[in-house]
């Protein structure tokens, strides 16, 4: 027998019952749908979050100085040998204590001098090229410089939600805080702190002022480096730091951006996944129903068949090709409902969609593999049938 | 002297029922090529078992079936499915027309399970319609043809793979008087050709116009004049 002919018999056999056979799409359409909607949202949502998240987290290493009774272990300096190494883009030391976490800290209004704001905030000292480290962006007015710090001035920049509680929001009269009594003119409002979240929250000074406040020493070193470049400066960062102490310095490397993208993914229901399979099944006990009755329906038609010279393996696989194209039937729509349902969500979530070309590849295959499974059952009943019964 | 197309020696069947049916009893039957042999009987005498056996649709509880010189009892199914496919035409009392396929697609049927060419099949198909003056209705449904027009185009497609032998079981049965005398004229035409046919029936008028008449009665068969 051709395999041309076997084809024709078959899809002419699928289509003589063109409503029937659509129904019996039905489940595995659904099956493969939930499938492709779950898996392409999950890869969507997941490419989203490290699309996100991921430049930043990447590239960001911390280098946590502990303590020490023999001086400092890294010196305010040190940040700038950091940045000759390749992959570093910006490096900031931080000096931050249990002592400067409570400060007191009273801002008082020109406008209305009557009303006195004092709030506890934690006083940190930073290099002048925190922004550029932190990605942070200046609310207002400007960071202080390698001037302000070179001159002692006695200048401080506020983190958002510091500069909020102290009720500064504007600084065109040079507004001052008061710490310990002493004044401070605030130069500048830092935000978008995402990397250091905590720094929203506090007030920061140049590495001059620190021993107002017992910063002597760094406490914390943070490096951005280029993309990929993390885990190396990781490595190479206590070295560069602190020659002597490479040992008791702590680095924080960020977690590789598969992780995140693995972790997001995981995170994404297996509940939809079950869902999906549990459809497929579904399905193929609605394809291999069908095929039984629609066998049984045509058992005269098999025994012609057979009575033309058709063995038995032609009825089988007539059968099978018949259930198994109504299986790839219900696996095309339900990739394209799927790819389509994916574009939907993304477009109303303003994310980019991703659609894995394997898996619309494979989804109408899945379709035609759970149509053939459902087909064996009813093409061996077809096959086994004597013809002197089925022409009866 | 040829060999015959048909030779059945001690042929018996039994169902195996309770208590077990004897359909078919020693019987001996030669067929030569050109024969248009009719066989009688009363219904349940065992006609449709015989044309069965002799249609390699079911086989024989004992004896020899040669068709054509080859033993059949002893083939396995594979090329006895062989074996009717390419020298057997069936025509039906039901016909057994598909109805979702047009008639030239039910004729069409005849060349799917051999080792006939795809190339010119349709043509082949249109020849054998023309062949029972079926060629104006190539693109009917057979649901819209009368009982007389199913049975051509059901002949039409036993024609169609060039069989050695026709066998019909009560090819008039549905069919009104007028309609029985214009298939036994193709009768006529086809044994006219050379072809072997055998037509079961149980109606005197079909049986007249074969050439033999071999009556079959509990099982038992009996050659008549
Ligand atoms: N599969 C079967 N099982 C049991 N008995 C059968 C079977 N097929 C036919 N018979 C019996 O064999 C006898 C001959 O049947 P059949 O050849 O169909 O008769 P006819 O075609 O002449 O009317 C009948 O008595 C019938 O009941
Ligand atoms: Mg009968």
């Amino acid at each position: 027998m051709d395999l041309r002919d076997l084809w024709a018999e078959s899809l002419a056999g699928m289509l003589a019952r063109p409503v029937r056979s659509a129904l019996t799409t039905l489940g595995t359409v659904l099956g493969i749908t939930t499938l492709v909607v779950t898996l392409g949202i999950a890869a969507t949502a997941g490419n989203q979050i490290v699309g996100r998240f991921d430049e930043l987290l990447a590239t960001s290493v911390t280098v946590d100085v502990p303590p020490s009774s023999r001086g400092p272990l890294v010196s305010w300096d040190a940040p700038g040998e950091l940045r000759r190494l390749r992959g570093v883009v910006s490096a900031t030391a931080l000096a931050q204590n249990e002592e400067s976490s409570n400060l007191v800290v009273t801002a008082n209004n020109l406008l209305d001098p009557t009303r006195v704001f004092g709030q506890t905030l934690a006083v940190v000292a930073a290099g002048p090229n925190l922004p550029e480290t932190t990605h942070g962006r200046l609310l207002a007015g400007r960071f202080y410089d390698a001037g302000h710090v070179a001159r002692h001035d006695r200048v401080v920049v506020l983190g958002e939600q510091a500069a909020a509680m102290l009720g500064i929001t504007r600084l065109d009269h040079a507004p001052a805080v008061f710490i310990n009594d002493r004044a401070y003119t605030v130069i500048g409002i830092i935000g978008d702190l995402r990397r250091e979240r905590v720094l929203a929250s506090a007030v920061l000074v140049p590495p001059t002022l620190g021993p107002d406040f017992g910063l002597k020493d760094v406490t914390r070193v943070l490096v951005a480096t280029q993309l990929g470049a993390a885990e190396l400066i990781a490595r190479q960062a206590p070295l560069a730091l602190s020659p002597s102490n490479v040992g008791e310095l702590q680095v924080i490397a960020p977690a590789g951006p598969r992780r995140a993208r693995d972790g997001a993914q995981d995170d994404v229901n297996g509940m939809f996944l079950i869902l999906g399979l549990v459809s497929l099944v579904v399905g193929a006990v609605g394809i291999a129903n069908v095929t039984l009755v629609t066998v049984m329906e045509r058992v005269a038609e098999i025994g012609l068949r057979r009575a033309l010279g058709a063995g038995r393996r032609h009825i089988a696989g007539q059968f099978l090709l018949e259930s198994s194209l109504i299986g790839l039937t219900g696996g095309v729509i339900g990739a394209s409902l799927g790819m389509a349902a994916v574009v939907g969500v993304a477009a109303v979530r303003q994310w980019t969609p991703v659609l894995d070309i394997r898996l619309a590849l494979a989804a109408p295959v899945a379709g035609a593999l759970v149509g053939l499974l459902a087909g064996l059952y009813p093409a061996l009943r077809a096959a086994r049938m004597e013809p002197v019964d089925a022409l009866r | 002297m040829p060999e015959p197309v048909i030779e059945l020696t001690g042929v018996c069947r039994e169902f195996p029922s309770d208590p077990p049916v004897r359909a078919l009893s020693d019987v001996d039957l030669r067929v030569e090529p050109g024969d248009y042999l009719a066989i009688v009987g009363p219904s349940g005498s065992g006609k449709s078992t015989l044309l069965n056996i002799l249609g390699l649709l079911d086989r024989p509880s004992s004896g020899s079936y040669r068709l054509d010189g080859v033993e059949t009892t002893e083939l396995r199914d594979g090329a006895r499915t062989r074996l009717r496919g390419a020298r057997i035409g069936f025509v039906f009392q039901s016909f057994h027309l598909l109805p979702h396929r047009t008639v030239v697609e039910n004729v069409m049927l005849a060349e799917v399970y051999g080792p006939h060419p795809r190339r010119g099949r349709r043509a082949r198909a249109e020849q054998a319609l023309e062949q029972v003056g079926m060629g104006h209705r190539t693109g009917f449904a057979p649901g819209r043809l009368s009982g007389g027009e199913r049975q051509r185009v059901a002949i039409a497609r036993a024609l169609m793979a060039r069989p050695a032998l026709l066998l019909c079981d009560e090819p008039t049965g549905n069919l009104d008087s007028r309609n029985t005398e214009a298939i036994l004229d193709l009768f006529d035409g086809l044994r006219a050709q050379g072809l072997t046919i055998l037509v079961i029936t149980h109606e005197d008028g079909v049986s007249a116009r074969a050439g033999r008449r071999v009556r079959i009665g509990d099982g038992l068969l009996t050659e008549q004049g």
